[in-house]
C-alpha cells in the first residue's frame, strides 16, 4: 500500500514536472517570441522616448532663440540650461544699451569744391580729394569731441544717481563742493573757451587774409587777362603781357589753394571750437554760460567772415572764369581764323603777325581779294556771329541766370544759415538774460521767504518765551509751596512725633498695668485649672480604686470636688453633671472585676444559648444544656470588622467578646455582648449594664481630664 | 443576674424535691389507705409531684420578671 502510494506519488511528481516540461519549452520558445516582440517593443517605446524628449529639448532651444525673454526664464529656472543654451545658441545678446549720442553738426562752411574746380582741373582733383578730407576730418573731429561729450554726459548721469545716494545732511557740503568744481570747471572751461577761440581768430584771419589775397590775386589776373585780350599790343609785348598773364594766373592758382588750404585748417579749428563749446554747454554750468555764448557769437562771426570772404572770392572766380571763357572764345576765333586763312593761302605760314614785307604782287592782289572776300565773310561772320552772340549771349545769360541762382541759393542758404544761427544766437541770449532775470528775482523771493522765516522764528521764539518763562515762574511757585509745606509738615511731624512718644509712653504705661492685671488674671486662671485638674486627678485616682470584684469608691466627693472647682466653668459642670448617678452613689466596676465576670456570664450564656424570648420549655432548656456540653467553640477569637448574619451566633459572639475583653477592649465587648438573643441576652444584661457604667463614667472623666489637661495648657502659655 | 439563674435552679429543684416528696408520700398515704397498698398511687404521686415540679420549673423559667417575696420576719 505504501509502495504504491509512493509510486503515485512519484508518478504524479514526474506528471507534474512533465508537464511542467513540456510546455516550458514552448515557453522558452515563447519566450524568446515574446522577448524579441517585447525587445521590439521595449526598442519603440525607447524609440518614441527619446524622440519626445529630443523634440521638448529641440522645441525649447528653438523658441529660446527667437523670444530672449522665454530663453531667461528658462535659464533662471533650469540651472545648466544656460550652458546648454550657450552651447547651441551662443551668448545671449545682451539688452539694448540706450544710447543717445549727441550728433554734432559740422560747421557748415561753404564747400571748396566747385572754386577749386574753376581754378585748375588736375589740381582740382587734388583738391577734390582734400575737400573730402575735411568732410571725413569734420565728422572725426566731432567725433572725438562726441566722445568727450558722452564721457562728460556719462560722467554727469554717475554723478546724479551718486548725489542721490548721499544723505541729506551733507547737502551743503556738497554744494560747496560742487561749487568749488564749477568754479574749477569754469576757470578751465573758460580758458579752454579763450585757447581756443584765440586760435580759431588767429587761424580764421589768417584764413581770411588768404582769402583776401587769393581775391586780389583773381582780380588781377582777371584785369590782366582782360587787357590781354583786348588791348592790342605789338607781339613782344603780347608775349611779355601773356607770360605776366602766366604769372598772374599760376599766383592767383598759388593763393586760391593757400586760401583753400587756410579755409581747410580754420574750419578744422571752427569745429574745434564749437566740440569745445558743446562740450562746455554739456557741463551745464550757469556762469559759464554768458562766455560761451560770447564764444559763440565769436564763433558765429567769424563764420560769418569767412563766408563772406568766401563768398567774395567765388564771384571773383565766376567772373574769371567768365573772362577766360571769353578768352578762350577769342582764341577759339582766332584759331579759326588762321585756320581759313590757311586753308585759302596755304602758302603763307600761321602767324600773320609774322609778315614783314616779303610779299610779291601777286601775293597782295590775292592777299587783298582774300581781304575783301575775308571782309565779307567777316561781315557776314559777323552778322552770323552777331545773332550767334546773341544766342551765346542768352545762353551765358542763362548761365549766368543759373549760376547767378545756384550762388543765390547758396548764400541765401548760407545766409538763412546765419540768420537762424543769428536768431538761435540771440534767442539764447535771451534766454540767458530772462534766465538771469528768473535768478534775481528767484532770489529775491527767497531772500523774501528767508525774511518771512526769520520773522515767524522771531515771533515763534518770543512766545516761546513767554510760555517757558510762565512755566518757570509756576514751577518756581510750586517749588516754594511745596517747600514751604514741606517746613510746616517737619514741624507738625516734630510735634506729632513728640506727643506720639507721651501717649506711646503713657500707653506702655497702660500696657503695663494692663499685663500685670492680666497676668493676674491668667495667673488666677491658671490656679483655677490647676485645682480643676487636680480633682479630675482626684477623680481618676478613686477610679483607680476598684477592688477585684468590688466596685470602686463612690465618686461623689471627687465630682463634688470638681463642681467647686471649676465652679464658672460651664462645659466641666455639664461634664461632671453627666457621669451616672449609680457611679456616683455605688461607684463603678473595674475593668478586670468585669473581665473577670464575664466568663461565669460566658458560660451562662452558652447554658441557656436556645432559650429565646419565648421562654422555652423545660425540654428546651436541656437540650440547650446539652448543646453548651457539647458544642466547642474557639474560647477566644478575633471579631472582623464587620459581623455578618452568621456571626450573631451566641456562641460565636461570646468568642468575640472574650477576645476583645483579653485584648482590653471592654466597649467592643459590650457591644457584641449586647448582640445576644433571648435568655443569654437576659442573663448577660447585668453584665451589659455594669460594663456600660464603667464605660461613662470612664468616658466621662477621660473628657474631664483631657478638659482639665487643656485648660492648663491654655493658661500655662501666658497671653 | 447571672446567679439568677442558678438561684432559679435551685428553688425550681428544690421545689421539685419537695413536690415530688410530697406526692410520694401523699401517694404513699393513698397507696395504703385506699388502694390497698399498690404501687401505683406512689408512682402517680410521685410522678405528680415531679410533674408539677417541673411544671412550676418551667414556669419559673419562662417569667423572668417575676419576682419572689421573701417574708422578712421581722425580730
Amino acid at each position: 500500500m505504501l509502495r504504491v502510494c509512493l509510486k503515485g506519488a512519484n508518478s504524479a511528481a514526474r506528471k507534474c514536472l512533465c508537464g511542467n516540461g513540456v510546455p516550458l519549452h514552448p515557453l522558452q520558445q515563447c519566450r524568446s517570441y515574446t522577448s524579441g516582440g517585447s525587445g521590439s517593443s521595449a526598442g519603440k517605446i525607447v524609440a518614441a522616448s527619446v524622440f519626445t524628449v529630443g523634440g521638448g529639448v529641440g522645441g525649447t532651444i528653438l523658441y529660446a532663440n527667437w523670444d530672449p525673454k522665454f530663453r531667461a526664464n528658462v535659464e533662471k529656472s533650469i540651472p545648466y540650461s544656460d550652458q546648454l543654451f550657450g552651447l547651441a545658441l551662443g551668448p545671449a545678446a545682451p539688452p539694448p544699451v540706450i544710447n543717445k549720442p549727441r550728433k554734432v553738426e559740422p560747421v557748415q562752411i561753404s564747400s571748396m569744391s566747385e572754386v577749386w574746380k574753376d581754378s585748375k582741373h588736375p589740381k582740382a582733383k587734388e583738391v577734390e580729394k582734400k575737400a573730402e578730407q575735411p568732410d571725413a576730418e569734420g565728422p572725426p573731429a566731432p567725433a572725438p569731441q562726441e566722445t568727450l561729450e558722452a564721457a562728460a554726459k556719462c560722467t554727469e548721469c554717475e554723478h546724479e544717481p551718486a548725489v542721490k545716494e548721499r544723505p541729506e545732511g551733507e547737502v551743503a557740503a556738497r554744494l560747496a563742493e560742487q561749487d568749488k568744481a564749477e568754479q574749477d570747471l569754469l576757470t578751465s572751461l573758460s580758458s579752454n573757451l579763450e585757447d581756443a577761440l584765440g586760435s580759431t581768430a588767429k587761424v580764421t584771419l589768417q584764413a581770411i587774409g588768404a582769402q583776401e589775397a587769393a581775391l586780389q590775386a583773381i582780380a588781377q589776373h582777371t584785369r590782366q587777362l582782360r587787357e590781354a585780350m583786348e588791348a592790342e599790343a605789338p607781339p613782344d609785348k603780347k608775349s611779355t603781357q601773356w607770360r605776366v598773364l602766366e604769372d598772374a594766373l599760376s599766383e592767383r592758382s598759388r593763393s586760391v589753394d593757400e586760401a583753400g588750404a587756410a579755409v581747410l585748417k580754420a574750419k578744422a579749428e571752427l569745429d574745434k571750437l564749437r566740440g569745445v563749446i558743446d562740450g562746455a554747454k554739456h557741463l551745464k554750468i550757469a556762469a559759464a554760460r554768458p562766455s560761451i555764448l560770447a564764444a559763440e557769437e565769436n564763433l558765429h562771426s567769424m563764420v560769418v567772415d569767412l563766408d563772406s570772404v568766401v563768398t567774395r572770392v567765388q564771384t571773383a572766380q565766376s567772373e574769371a572764369k567768365i573772362v577766360s571763357q571769353y578768352s578762350e572764345l577769342v582764341n577759339e576765333a582766332k584759331a579759326q581764323f588762321q585756320k581759313e586763312l590757311n586753308s585759302i593761302t596755304p602758302e603763307i605760314q600761321a602767324n600773320w603777325k609774322g609778315l614783314t614785307g616779303k610779299l610779291t604782287q601777286d601775293d597782295l592782289n590775292s592777299l587783298i581779294a582774300h581781304a575783301h572776300r575775308r571782309i565779307d565773310q567777316l561781315n557776314r561772320e559777323l552778322a552770323e556771329q552777331r545773332v550767334r552772340e546773341q544766342i551765346h549771349i542768352d545762353s551765358a545769360l542763362e548761365q549766368q541766370k543759373l549760376e547767378d541762382k545756384k550762388a543765390l541759393e547758396v548764400a541765401i542758404s548760407t545766409a538763412l544759415e546765419h540768420n537762424r544761427e543769428q536768431m538761435r544766437l540771440e534767442q539764447e541770449k535771451k534766454v540767458e538774460e530772462t534766465r538771469e532775470v528768473m535768478e534775481a528775482e528767484m532770489r529775491t523771493q527767497l531772500r523774501r521767504q528767508a525774511a518771512a522765516h526769520t520773522d515767524h522764528l522771531r515771533d515763534v521764539l518770543k512766545v516761546q518765551e513767554q510760555e517757558l518763562r510762565s512755566e518757570a515762574e509756576e514751577i518756581l511757585n510750586s517749588s516754594l509751596m511745596e517747600k514751604e509745606t514741606e517746613y510746616r509738615r517737619l514741624t507738625q511731624d516734630q510735634l506729632d512725633s513728640f506727643t506720639l512718644d507721651m501717649s506711646a509712653a503713657y500707653a506702655r504705661l497702660k500696657g503695663m498695668e494692663e499685663a500685670i492685671d492680666s497676668h493676674v488674671i491668667a495667673e488666677e486662671e491658671a490656679r483655677k485649672a490647676h485645682q480643676l485638674w487636680l480633682s479630675v486627678e482626684a477623680l481618676n485616682y478613686t477610679l483607680k480604686t476598684a477592688a477585684l470584684n468590688d466596685p470602686t469608691e463612690p465618686l461623689e466627693g471627687a465630682v463634688q470636688a470638681i463642681k467647686e472647682s471649676c465652679a464658672e466653668d460651664e462645659f466641666a459642670q455639664a461634664l461632671a453633671t453627666a457621669l451616672p448617678s449609680e457611679s456616683l452613689s455605688r461607684g463603678v466596676y473595674s475593668e478586670a472585676s468585669l473581665r473577670a465576670r464575664f466568663y461565669a456570664i460566658r458560660q451562662l450564656a452558652r447554658r441557656v444559648a436556645l432559650i429565646d424570648e419565648t421562654r422555652n420549655s423545660l425540654y428546651q432548656y436541656f437540650l440547650s444544656y446539652l448543646q453548651a456540653m457539647l458544642l466547642f467553640e474557639k474560647a477566644q477569637e478575633a471579631p472582623p470588622a464587620k459581623l455578618s448574619a452568621e456571626d450573631l451566633d451566641t456562641f460565636k459572639l461570646l468568642s468575640y467578646a472574650a477576645y476583645s475583653l483579653e485584648h482590653g477592649d471592654l466597649e467592643l465587648a459590650a457591644k457584641l455582648v449586647n448582640q445576644l438573643k433571648g435568655e443569654s441576652r437576659r442573663v448577660a444584661q447585668d453584665w451589659l449594664k455594669e460594663a456600660r457604667l464603667t464605660l461613662e463614667t470612664k468616658q466621662v472623666v477621660s473628657l474631664l481630664s483631657a478638659y482639665a489637661n487643656a485648660v492648663g495648657l491654655g493658661t500655662t502659655m501666658a497671653p | 443576674m447571672a446567679n439568677e439563674h442558678g438561684q432559679k435552679w435551685d428553688r425550681c429543684l428544690a421545689d421539685s424535691a419537695v413536690k415530688i416528696a410530697t406526692g410520694l408520700g401523699v401517694g404513699i398515704v393513698f397507696s395504703v389507705l385506699f388502694f390497698k397498698r399498690r404501687t401505683w398511687p406512689v408512682a402517680f404521686g410521685s410522678g405528680v409531684g415531679l410533674g408539677m415540679g417541673y411544671s412550676n420549673c418551667q414556669q419559673d423559667f419562662r417569667s423572668p420578671y417575676q419576682l419572689h417575696g421573701h417574708r422578712v420576719k421581722e425580730p
